[in-house]
């Protein structure tokens, strides 16, 4: 075909769409909304999974979370008061799991305690984190100012803290925090750093708050971390917590919030959850403790993505061949409607490919158009909902070049039977037509 | 070396169990340049004569043909070639399409065998101006009378510089002025050289051609020599 009896087809076939206006618009609306929801569904979709990716993948895919957890069956003859009841991770565990598993890259003990940082008359809920100084190995903090926890630190027990940066500002408004002493529980710590934390953002997803919790900062109130090192944290804080409930005294100890272990590659860390679970079922007698692997939590967000995708995919699909279905009706009036023409076109020299070349190329620009009209809809809905919805979205080129394509495919699929019924009508009988 | 030859052609419609035979061993031969018309009663068979010999149809039985070539088994593709290359079709109904306005129209033969925009384009405006539509250019078939509409058709007859000419019946619709004008047209048309093959009811149109053939029930029942020149 040359390229000019092409650009010819072109124009033929917009030229009686435009012809019949009402009639095409109508028709094509069945694939404005089906490439609409494909674009659409698909943004949403893919907000969602990356802003669960870029969550898990900020705990670490090489990390490995143990948390302490109340084990349950304590619960039940928690009428005995005033038993202490001891359970979760102790240092005797981070030390095994140092000795006794090489392939161990970081191990980074955490205790969690919920206070108060005092400065002049300000006071802000925090919850104060004892660490070693490798725990930004393992998690998301990025130094702003100042320094980390040191060694030294560790090593002497020194009186010195790391503030996040909002409570920094909620503690020190405009003054300089590095140097200033901070008080919690009756004691001073000096700060020697400021550092932020990456966020999973503003939104309220259920996935958020988990990793949230995990990390952190799932209590109330709290504005933010205070880290100390976890010897001076050992020295001056109670691992005892005593609380009032049902009527009775409970008593808890509880060593270390969590231990958190880092491998060389993404490979050891299911082979190193094995190892754990191992290890540590026989020093601990009940599950107090749970093990956390980011990587899984990422595997985990991949497959629902993956049925999430099938889902959005089938509706799509149903919507296109609807829409589809429709174009291939209107096409097939069209054609019989036009039957005088096919017989005119045919007595002048058309070959039946030149018939179908015209009514396929115009269901092409049915549906192209009607496709172009969805993407350009489809890329509006994800931006209303990010805007209004506060949820994220994501439109990735490869959705676009997909929507297009589906939009050819269908106008291929469901042009050819018309236009094959239009090649194939007798000249003669065409032309008596009417 | 004739530009038609056609021998014992038949073409039998088959209605169900009946066979129906529109055309019983037709033979004929038409030189280059010749006038032909034919005619007969309703039924007869002269469309099916002229729609064999147009290619729009396949014989039941016989040969054709056509420039010298056998065009009687071509297949699709070859005679829609043929169609387009070396027929000029002029139907009673004149059979424009809607959409196109008149240079559109004439133009759509010459699009089918890929002559580029520009010289269709050309030539279609000549074949225009030759019927007598040059002011009408960018009318559409609904603007115009029914026998500018025929003189449209006989243009684009003409755009591929066709072997034949078939009409069938191009006066049919008219009122006898615009009829007279269309016939004196393709009068024209002899005068340069072009073979036209026209199927009519009009004694009138038998005058003017070289030679009327009669056909009867599918047959030729005489052949008429009108030596008017
Ligand atoms: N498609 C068809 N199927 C069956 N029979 C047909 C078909 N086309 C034509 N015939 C029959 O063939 C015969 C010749 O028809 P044709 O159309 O050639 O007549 P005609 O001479 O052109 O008549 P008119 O002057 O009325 O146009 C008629 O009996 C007609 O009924
Ligand atoms: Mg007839």
């Amino acid at each position: 075909m040359h390229w000019f009896s092409a650009k010819r087809t072109i124009k033929l076939g917009v030229k009686s769409l435009w012809m019949h206006r009402l009639r095409s618009t109508l028709t094509m609306l069945g694939m404005v909304f089906g490439v609409c929801s494909v674009i659409a569904m698909l943004a949403i979709g893919e907000g969602a999974s990356r802003e669960a990716q870029e969550a898990i993948a900020r705990l670490g895919s090489t990390n490995l979370i143990i948390e302490t957890v109340k084990p349950p069956n304590e619960q039940a003859n928690s009428s005995k008061a005033n038993t202490m009841r001891k359970y979760g991770l102790t240092y005797a565990d981070a030390e095994s799991i140092r000795n006794t598993i090489p392939s161990v890259q970081v191990i980074v003990p955490v205790r969690e305690i919920d206070q108060e940082a005092r400065y002049l008359n300000r006071k802000v809920p925090i919850k104060l984190i004892g660490t070693i100084p490798w725990y930004t190995e393992v998690s998301p903090v990025r130094l702003i100012r100042g320094r980390f926890l040191s060694s030294v630190d560790l090593q002497y027990q020194l009186a010195v803290c790391v503030i996040e940066d909002q409570v920094a500002r909620k503690l020190f408004a405009f003054d300089d925090p590095l140097g200033m002493d901070v008080r919690i529980y009756g004691n001073y710590y000096r700060v020697v750093g400021i550092v932020a934390r990456l966020t999973t953002g503003q939104t309220a997803d259920s996935f958020a708050s988990e990793i949230a919790a995990v990390n952190g900062n799932g209590g109330g109130g709290v504005i933010g971390n205070v880290y100390i090192p976890l010897t001076t944290a050992r020295k001056r804080f109670t691992e005892v917590k005593v609380s009032f409930g049902g009527g009775s005294e409970n008593i808890e100890k509880v060593e270390l919030q969590k231990i958190v272990v880092k491998v060389d590659s993404t490979e050891q860390v299911l082979p190193m959850r094995n190892i754990l679970n191992t290890l540590l079922g026989r020093i601990h007698d009940k599950q107090d403790y749970n093990i956390v692997v980011p990587l899984e939590l990422l595997r985990q967000a991949a497959r629902t993505k993956q049925i999430f995708s099938i889902v959005l995919g089938s509706i799509a699909a149903i919507s296109l061949l609807v829409g589809g279905i429709g174009i291939m009706n209107i096409m097939l009036a069209t054609v019989s409607e036009r039957t005088r023409e096919i017989g005119i076109r045919r007595a002048l020299g058309a070959r039946k490919w030149d018939i179908i070349v015209q009514f396929l190329s115009e269901t092409l620009l049915l549906t192209l158009a009607g496709g172009v009209l969805g993407i350009i809809l489809g890329a509006l809905i994800p931006f209303l909902v990010t805007y209004f919805g506060h949820m994220p979205t994501v439109i990735t080129p490869s959705s676009l070049i997909l929507a297009f394509g589906i939009s050819a495919v269908v106008g291929i699929t469901f042009g050819i039977y018309p236009a094959y019924r239009a090649a194939n009508m007798d000249p003669i009988e065409s032309l008596r037509h009417e | 070396m004739a530009v038609v030859h056609i021998e014992k052609l038949c073409k039998t419609y088959q209605l169900g169990p009946v066979q129906l035979p529109a055309l019983r061993d037709v033979d004929l031969e038409i030189e280059q340049g010749q006038y032909i018309a034919i005619m007969g009663p309703s039924g007869s068979g002269k469309s099916t004569l002229l729609n064999l010999l147009g290619c729009l149809d396949r014989p039941t039985s016989g040969r054709y043909w056509l420039g010298g070539k056998d065009v009687s088994t071509l297949d699709d593709n070859h005679l829609s070639l043929i169609r387009g290359k070396r027929i000029g079709f002029i139907f009673q109904s004149y059979n424009l399409i809607g959409q196109l306005n008149v240079i559109e129209n004439i133009k759509l033969p010459m699009s089918y065998q890929g002559f580029s925009e520009e010289r269709s384009i050309e030539r279609a405006g000549k074949l225009a101006t030759m019927v007598g539509l040059g002011n009408r250019f960018k009318h559409r078939p609904r603007e115009l009378s029914g026998g500018q509409q025929q003189r449209v058709a006989i243009a684009r007859a003409l755009a591929n510089d066709p072997v034949i000419i078939l009409a069938d019946e191009p006066t049919g619709n008219l009122d006898s002025e615009s009829g007279a004008e269309i016939l004196s047209i393709l009068d024209d048309l002899h005068q340069r050289g072009k073979t036209l093959i026209i199927v009519t009811h009009d004694e009138h149109i038998g005058t003017r051609a070289e030679r009327t053939i009669h056909l009867l029930d599918g047959r030729i029942e005489r052949v008429e020599y009108n030596h008017r020149r």
